[in-house]
């Protein structure tokens, strides 16, 4: 057990952090939305250009060209967090489908892909689930058929994020229906604004779209836009649905909330003292501390475990289920400790912290359930962790 | 930066879980249970062969020079097989007593000096339990002392400081935990030299230590489950391929294993002096002790009936666990303990 740096990481977080303090003014502001905002893509390329994002990506690909390291990328991070400054663009065209096409991608496909999704100027949308096809997503049917050069796809997905700003869909469609459902998906590429392709926004609990539907009539996806094989997507697809469990339960994340909330409770004042005077609310307070500690050191173990090319095991499989459930219950016990203040939303004179508490916990309660619901996450930790038998299959007939 | 077990770490674990395994059988726990006669010595005797009383006393005094995380590692695999022994007592004694250069350091590393824990004061009197010194001479009275039994020395609590006495008056109190004895007792003659001060950081050690024990006898009782669970069939299938069953399964495996990495990140936060050390280790026992409370009743709710009976002994293991829960600080007590450590109180 050794948590210190040694010379050579402590040099490079210094280094990072050095960086990023003096070049702050190149940031862009919490004014400069938009996805391709100019002073988000001259951010990005600056980061990409300082080691400080797209790090290991190969530079003829547009990446930094360096070996893999993950307590280097782990620093970053931290160094993020520390200056408060935007974070690289980490949507799923960068954080999904970039690792895909580098590892499965022709080289046509990389060239005209990679560096342009990194530096922010391709926006990717999702097509996995649809209405048939959630926790079983093997089960879709948005359907692709052969036609000379061309798929002729036909279909619907949902639960599509940025499919409304998105250039590029990264989509998984059927081609052998008769084949056994693993075994007839294929993995496509194409642009969004080939006519036959519908958005619509789904609005959900907390009020916005974070979501969409997106249908499809008869358009026409040339077989170019393939990667891999076709019939092969779901190893492909599975190669990306590992990243996006690993996102979904970062401890310093969690570790960042649980300190807006001590804040919180040290600063409102509630029949004349301070939140966290009240006996019930420090306990429950205290209680979800431990967990952090406890995540963020069972996230220590991961990575070090990932240092050494070790599988983490359980520590690992465990990661999204009890990740997620402690942000919701972080988020939780704010709107109990803030009264009736807590279901105050969107606007007001006496909203706090902009109504953030109670969007992070309806919005916590949607990650619970998406990237692989609580309950699949309790089939994966029995089935692969404890070595539980599988569910039978039912005999159909 | 390694945040991980050492070679020799894995091995010593390994050793004492060895040790566990082949001497200590759930047969030979109920006898010591059902106080036959005998039956503890034998086992006392085993355990003194594995050297670990001079764990933590520094290599000069004769002992091994390790840390806490390495005495966490040994007191997990204790409680995995229900082994009552010493060792929890004698190693807080020497991390309280055995700095390089006292005598008492050697006496325990040779097994000369064997300690009882007085430490309930610390967080809980009631029953107008507590001790006074004055001098040399001691007065009062402490419930659910530990080791007590042939102890040569007792590491107790008096006004705001960890003291070294000798035990006097003892009399056994009887809990729902019959492998492990507890006591009443008082205390004879204090030793004005052997006087440590931090309470925090000899309380934190018994806190990292106890809260081991309850991961080990936590993580058989999982263990237990899935074996059940997997084996016994009810509507022509195990009832481990049920979802019912293997979510009870999963629950209790996420909510085990961060537990895990937290002690270990508790007992070097405390070998390291961090400042966080100490919020940490009340942390750790309290959350520890919810997850195990949790398992131990979902455990036996896996094994259905069986669970319930004396046949299959699982109770033992549950009553490991809600007795070290209550020990030296339930976990209310503990968080608001940490509150306080970290000026959340006004």
């Amino acid at each position: 057990m050794d948590l210190t740096l040694s010379p050579e990481y402590a040099e490079f977080r210094d280094h990072v952090a050095e960086t990023l303090k003096t070049n702050a003014h190149l940031a862009p502001g919490p004014n400069d939305k938009g996805l391709k905002h100019p002073k988000r893509l001259a951010w990005q390329a600056f980061l990409i250009k300082e080691g400080l994002t797209a790090r290991t990506i190969p530079t003829e690909y547009g990446g930094y060209g360096a070996e893999p390291d993950i307590l280097k990328s782990r620093i970053i991070a931290e160094e993020f967090a520390r200056s408060g400054l935007p974070r690289p663009l980490a949507g799923q065209g960068i954080s999904m489908l970039v690792p895909t096409l580098l590892e499965l991608g022709t080289p046509e496909q990389k060239a005209a892909y990679i560096e342009r999704t990194l530096k922010g100027e391709l926006i990717w949308c999702q097509g996995y689930s649809e209405p048939g096809a959630g926790s079983d997503l093997a089960a879709l049917r948005t359907s692709a058929v052969e036609d000379g050069d061309d798929f002729v796809i036909n279909g619907q997905k949902i639960w599509t994020s940025t499919a409304r700003q998105a250039d590029m869909i990264f989509c998984l469609v059927r081609t052998d229906p008769e084949a056994k459902k693993h075994h007839g998906i294929t993995y496509i590429l194409f642009p969004m604004d080939i006519p036959g392709i519908e958005v619509r926004p789904l609005v959900d609990m907390t009020g916005a779209a974070n979501f969409n539907e997106v249908f499809f009539t008869d358009v026409r996806v040339p077989k170019s836009g393939v990667v891999f094989e076709v019939n092969k997507g779901w190893q492909v697809a599975n190669a990306t649905l590992t990243h996006e469990r690993g996102m979904l339960g970062d401890p310093n994340a969690t570790k960042a909330r649980f300190v807006e909330l001590v804040e919180l409770m040290k600063s409102e004042i509630f029949n004349g003292e301070r939140l966290i005077d009240n006996p019930v609310l420090r306990d429950r307070l205290m209680a979800l501390q431990a967990e952090v500690y406890a995540m963020q050191a069972n996230g220590l173990r991961i990575m070090t475990s990932r240092l050494k090319r070790e599988s983490a095991g359980i520590a690992g499989l465990i990661v999204k289920l009890q990740g997620c459930e402690l942000n919701h219950q972080i988020a939780g016990l704010a709107i109990d400790a803030l009264g009736e203040l807590g279901v105050l939303y969107e606007e007001g004179e006496h909203l706090r912290a902009g109504g953030s508490w109670q969007w992070r916990y309806m919005y916590d309660l949607g990650l619970i359930i998406g990237g692989g619901t609580a309950q699949i996450q309790k089939n994966i930790i029995s089935e692969r962790g404890l070595g539980m038998p599988r569910e039978p299959k039912l005999v159909r007939g | 930066m390694e945040f991980g077990l050492s070679e020799d770490q894995v091995m010593l674990q390994e050793t004492i879980r060895r040790f566990v395994a082949d001497e200590a059988s759930l047969d030979t726990i109920r006898a010591i249970a059902d106080q036959e006669s005998g039956a503890q010595n034998v086992l006392d005797e085993k355990i003194a062969a594995l050297g670990l009383d001079g764990l933590l006393v520094p290599e000069p005094e004769g002992g091994s020079g390790l840390g806490v995380l390495d005495a966490i590692l040994v007191q997990e695999c204790f409680g995995y097989g229900l082994v009552p022994s010493r060792f929890l007592a004698n190693t807080v004694a020497a991390y309280a007593f055995g700095a390089s250069g006292s005598e008492l350091a050697g006496n325990i590393a040779s097994g000369a000096a064997k300690f009882g824990l007085v430490l309930n004061d610390v967080v809980s009197r009631r029953d107008s339990s507590g001790i006074q010194v004055s001098g040399t001479s001691v007065t009062g009275k402490s419930l659910m002392a530990i080791n007590v039994r042939d102890a040569t020395h007792l590491l107790f609590y008096s006004d705001d400081a960890i003291h070294c006495g000798a035990p006097d008056e003892t009399s056994v109190v009887k809990t729902i935990d019959r492998t492990r004895e507890f006591f009443e007792v008082a205390v004879a003659g204090a030793d004005p030299d052997a006087k440590t001060a931090d309470v925090e950081q000899v309380f934190a050690v018994a806190s990292v230590l106890i809260a081991s024990d309850t991961l080990g006898a936590a993580q058989a009782m999982l263990d237990k489950a899935v074996v059940y669970a997997s084996e016994r069939e009810q509507f022509g299938r195990v009832i481990g391929s049920f979802q019912a069953v293997k979510h009870l399964c999963a629950e209790m495996a996420a909510k085990l294993e961060p537990c895990r990495a937290l002690l270990w990140h508790a007992a070097h936060a405390i070998d390291e002096n961090d400042d966080e050390a100490i919020t940490m280790a009340y942390l750790a026992k309290a959350h520890m002790s919810d997850v195990a409370t949790f398992i131990a009743r979902t455990s036996t709710e896996v094994h259905g009936g069986m669970g319930f009976t004396d046949l299959v002994g699982l109770h033992y293991w549950f009553k490991r666990i809600g007795v070290n829960r209550q020990l030296f600080g339930t976990p209310m007590v503990l968080r608001e303990r940490a509150a306080r450590q970290q000026g959340l109180v006004a």
